[in-house]
């Protein structure tokens, strides 16, 4: 049983990811370059926030086509979990693991700052420690945030559950003035019909242990632990 | 050999905030008649086929895989002979 953390060139939040499996969660973790291909034994991949391939043409429009990519697929068409956290979620919706896409946001802006998130469905290998509802504190970093997907897509996420995370106030209302980039209905965070493939904006490493201000991020990791734990 | 020309824009149900940021701007320039400003790529490439059949097919393929995000975008391209 291990986690694997996927290296783009451009990739930054995977030494921030490493910390948190192996230093907060203690718990076996490797890197995994994006040129290899070979997957080996890991019980869960994440693919970490940064800006692969710098960007370029769209975010997660070039690592989609990286090496490692074609057997990450077949990972999780197998059943195998994988988190991606921001430039892991663009990569996730340019790979078709997940439906609909990002774009910029809505104002424009890099938006760096906590939001408050409504935890909407505990039924996944992600989320199964936290509350139906409850409201959470995960920081967002990012540029191309605000996920779109047309209505039969939308229809479909709503039917299945696959709305995981929704931005929302402090009381867990999820209302525009909570909607930091114009993202369809809030939506912060998706999974795949099967759930073992879930896409968030927020970064739930920076909030894995009380010295970086918060845990309300770990019980993600936590979570999808106990869930391999269980076999 | 071809050379192609491939623009790709957002799909028109899909705001465009940099369309809209530069249409403020070209109204504060007076330009007040300027509207429906849409923001694209341009792309080109040159293509070592002799077909034009096969090249329009590798262009509509490279399009639709990695140029362009058939999910918020569309495409159109021009080929051309040359030498």
């Amino acid at each position: 049983m291990k986690f694997g953390i996927v290296i783009f060139p451009g990739s930054n939040c995977e030494r921030d990811c490493f910390h948190a499996i192996k230093n907060v969660l203690k718990q076996p973790v490797e890197y995994i370059w994006h040129a290899d291909t070979a997957l080996d034994d890991f019980t869960c991949i994440i693919l970490p926030g940064g800006f692969s391939y710098g960007d370029y043409l769209r975010a997660g429009a070039i690592a989609h086509f990286a090496p490692i990519m074609e057997n990450i697929k077949k990972f999780a068409e197998g059943g195998g979990y994988v988190l991606g956290i921001c430039n892991g979620f663009q990569i996730l919706t340019e790979s078709g693991l997940l439906p609909g896409a990002l774009q910029r946001n809505q104002n424009l802006k890099f938006i760096c700052k906590n939001t408050k998130l409504r935890v909407e469905n505990i039924k996944t290998p992600f989320t199964a420690r936290y509350k139906e509802g409850q409201v959470i504190t995960i920081p967002i970093a990012h540029m191309e945030g605000n996920y779109i997907a047309d209505k039969e897509t939308l229809a479909k996420l709503k039917k299945n559950e696959q709305i995981i995370f929704r931005y929302c106030n402090e009381k867990g209302e999820v209302d525009a003035a909570s909607n930091p980039n114009g993202t369809l209905e809030n939506i912060a965070g998706i999974a795949n019909k099967r759930k073992n493939v879930l896409g968030m904006m927020p970064h739930p490493e920076r909030v894995s242990e009380k010295v970086l201000g918060g845990e309300d991020g770990v019980h993600i990791f936590k979570s999808v632990l106990e869930k391999m734990l269980a076999g | 050999m071809f050379k192609a020309k491939i623009k790709v824009t957002l799909k028109k149900a899909i705001l465009d905030p940099q369309g809209k940021a530069i249409e403020g701007a070209l109204h504060a320039l007076k330009y007040i008649n300027a509207a429906n400003v849409r923001i694209g790529k341009y792309i080109e490439l040159t293509l070592k086929e002799k077909d034009e059949k096969a090249a329009r097919q590798k262009i509509e393929e490279m399009s639709k895989k990695l140029l362009s995000n058939p999910v918020m975008e569309d495409f159109t391209f021009e080929l051309e002979k040359i030498k």
